[in-house]
């Protein structure tokens, strides 16, 4: 059964919730990761996972699903916190999380992981596949989509700005970007380390349709996806997302240096408590 | 006569340093865009095969598929990376990129992009690079002097340097035929015929003996071939008789072939390559014939020296650098 058949019963902030949580557990196993992108993220991939996309989660390579690529391959703890929630990956793999012979390694790589398209890792290479892979799907006369989540340090590289250009000139109105604006990157604030802004500016100018939004704000997300399915022109879409690194836990929200999280073991538990009490309220 | 008229008739003509330079000799039997014509005759059987080059389409000879398959035909701009990444998203989807570039911007430019999206996946995607090694006389800029080097130490990509023209039309369909990536060097425009001569097939991974010799044993790919079938005609007039083996698929390398032929006692082998000597065919067959404690009498390397190689003309770059025909002539005598 694909995602367009399933009943929808379960609101969109209860499975952010879930991947929130499952990414926090995933931590838990290695004692570290990308947590603060994960809970940044999560609401992006409820919308995209329960909202907007086909797949069938016991056919990961159905022909008739929506790609999802993973361009900033750090992230794949928050991918696979989605995937276990969609059911492609069994919840029991969780607790294998950057083990050995698991299927779910510290980044995301296409040959490991069900529901993984690409293998990333070295930033800046998906919007470029995602470019290949929409002109794949018209050339198969194809109504399906292709998502491709990047970061914003990833508009350092100059191969984001290829693809850009060339999404424009194919009319590529089957890709849709989703730029995670968390003003995060290993050096330090993106914006310092490399001037991005005016963002929408120059993607528009770039030929895109472009929407900004709150990327923790689930009512926003849901409305921006809805648009970017439905906008008549015949551009490529990306959505802008201001996100805040560690949305959901707030101890991890405050931290200043939280590209890669170190978390003392009893934190765990404090995290998954503040999890619980955002759920909650 | 004026003074003038006779320094003009004496002055011989400037040779150039252009780009794209013929590497046919004078008189020499040439087939033209021997890739695109061959690419067009194979699409005409499968559907799944596009063309992707980087605002190189006209010089690597791609021009031609598109002009018969222009719906199958993408122009992704001077943006090798770009065009290595949307190959590898048509693959994905089942097609059959063949791409286009120069030598030097695939190897170099775009090596990670090469690596992660489509030898990484082990995506089925052709790619077809233009003046290869010293083919070029304008400058390290467009000299692929290390591309051998790069891409066979990437895992999954096989490595192909054809010959001539006559080679490249049997190696596009065997490339189609290998599932996963392929990198081939591509002589494009009027491209030299010399293999028709020899009752020549093309196998992916085959190396072949072409003529048989008891003193010299010349493994080469490539150019270098064409340059060594003429050497060992140049030292027949000096009773030195130069067997010729010829290794078009320097990834995987048939180490079988190349085990036999230099396993024969006596003769000194010489590997011959248009490429730095450095990570290329020499070093690979190198560390062949000493991992199976084969030690020939003499061995030697005729390729490219680790150096930025000079703008000129390639006539001129081929003396200087070791690879022409007269060259490999003197360097053989000398080592005999």
């Amino acid at each position: 059964m694909d995602t367009t058949q399933l009943g929808h019963n379960v609101p969109l902030t209860e499975r952010a919730y879930r991947i929130r949580r499952n990414a926090v557990l995933m931590g838990e196993v290695q004692g570290q990761g990308y947590i603060g992108q994960a809970l940044d993220i999560a609401d992006v991939l409820a919308v995209s996972y329960f909202h907007a996309m086909r797949y069938r989660p016991e056919d990961p390579h159905w022909e008739g699903r929506d790609r999802f690529l993973l361009s900033n391959g750090h992230y794949a703890i928050a991918l696979y916190a989605a995937l276990i929630e969609a059911g492609i990956v069994p919840a029991e793999e969780l607790e294998t999380y950057g083990s050995d012979d698991s299927r779910l390694p510290m980044s995301g790589m296409a040959a490991y992981t069900p529901g993984m398209e690409m293998s990333g890792g070295s930033l800046g290479l998906g919007l470029s596949i995602a470019v290949g892979i929409a002109l794949g799907l018209k050339r198969k006369a194809s109504d399906n989509r292709v998502y491709t989540l990047f970061s914003d340090g990833e508009l350092d590289e100059g191969s984001v700005w290829e693809a850009i250009m060339s999404a424009a000139h194919y009319k590529l109105d089957n890709l849709i970007g989703i730029i995670d604006v968390n003003n995060q990157q290993a050096d330090g604030p993106s914006t310092q380390v490399m001037a991005f802004e005016p963002l929408v500016d120059k993607l528009e100018a770039f030929g895109w349709f472009v929407q900004r939004v709150d990327g923790n704000d689930m009512d926003a997300v849901v409305a921006a996806f809805d648009a970017a399915r439905d906008h008549p022109e015949p551009k490529p879409r990306m959505i802008v997302c201001d996100t805040k690194m560690g949305k959901g836990v707030p101890f991890l929200e405050a931290r200043e240096k939280n590209h890669f999280i170190r978390v003392d073991a009893h934190e765990w538990k404090l995290a998954l408590d503040a999890l619980d009490a955002g759920r909650t309220a | 006569m004026s003074t003038a008229a006779t320094t003009a008739a004496a002055k011989p003509r400037l040779k150039t340093s252009a780009m794209i330079a013929s590497i046919a000799g004078e008189g020499q039997r040439t087939k033209p865009a021997p890739f695109g014509h061959a690419l067009v005759e194979l699409a005409k059987a499968r559907p799944e095969i596009v063309g992707l080059t980087a605002d190189l389409a006209k010089y690597t000879d791609l021009h031609i598929f598109a002009q018969a398959n222009l719906d199958r035909f993408y122009q992704m701009g001077m943006a090798e990376q770009l065009l290595m990444g949307a190959a590898s998203g048509l693959a994905h989807e089942g097609f059959m990129p063949f791409v286009t570039t120069y030598a030097v911007f695939a190897s170099r430019r775009a090596y990670d992009f090469v690596h992660q999206t489509i030898a990484e996946e082990n995506r089925n995607v052709k790619i077809a690079c233009a003046l290869p090694g010293l083919t070029s006389g304008y400058g390290p800029s467009h000299q692929a002097a290390e591309d051998l080097a790069l891409m066979r130490a990437m895992p999954n990509m096989v490595v192909i340097d054809p010959c001539d023209a006559l080679e490249i039309e049997q190696a596009v369909p065997a490339m189609a035929a290998h599932q996963g990536p392929v990198y081939m060097r591509l002589l494009r425009g009027n491209v030299p015929l010399v293999l028709d001569e020899y009752d020549y097939k093309f196998e992916l991974g085959k190396a072949k003996r072409l003529r048989d010799g008891a003193d010299v044993l010349v493994i080469s790919s490539g150019i270098m071939t064409m340059r060594a079938l003429e050497v060992a005609k140049a030292l027949e007039a000096d009773k030195v008789d130069v067997a010729v083996l010829h290794v078009p698929t320097i990834k995987p390398l048939d180490t079988e072939t190349i085990l036999a032929e230099a396993g024969r006692s006596g003769r000194m082998v010489v590997v011959a390559e248009n490429h730095t000597v450095i990570g290329g065919l020499g070093e690979a067959v190198a560390g062949t014939l000493l991992r199976a404690g084969v030690v020939p009498s003499a061995f030697r390397q005729i390729g490219l020296p680790d150096e930025f190689l000079k703008a000129g003309a390639l006539p001129t770059l081929h003396d200087l650098y070791g690879i022409s025909t007269d060259a490999m002539v003197t360097s053989i005598k000398g080592w005999l």
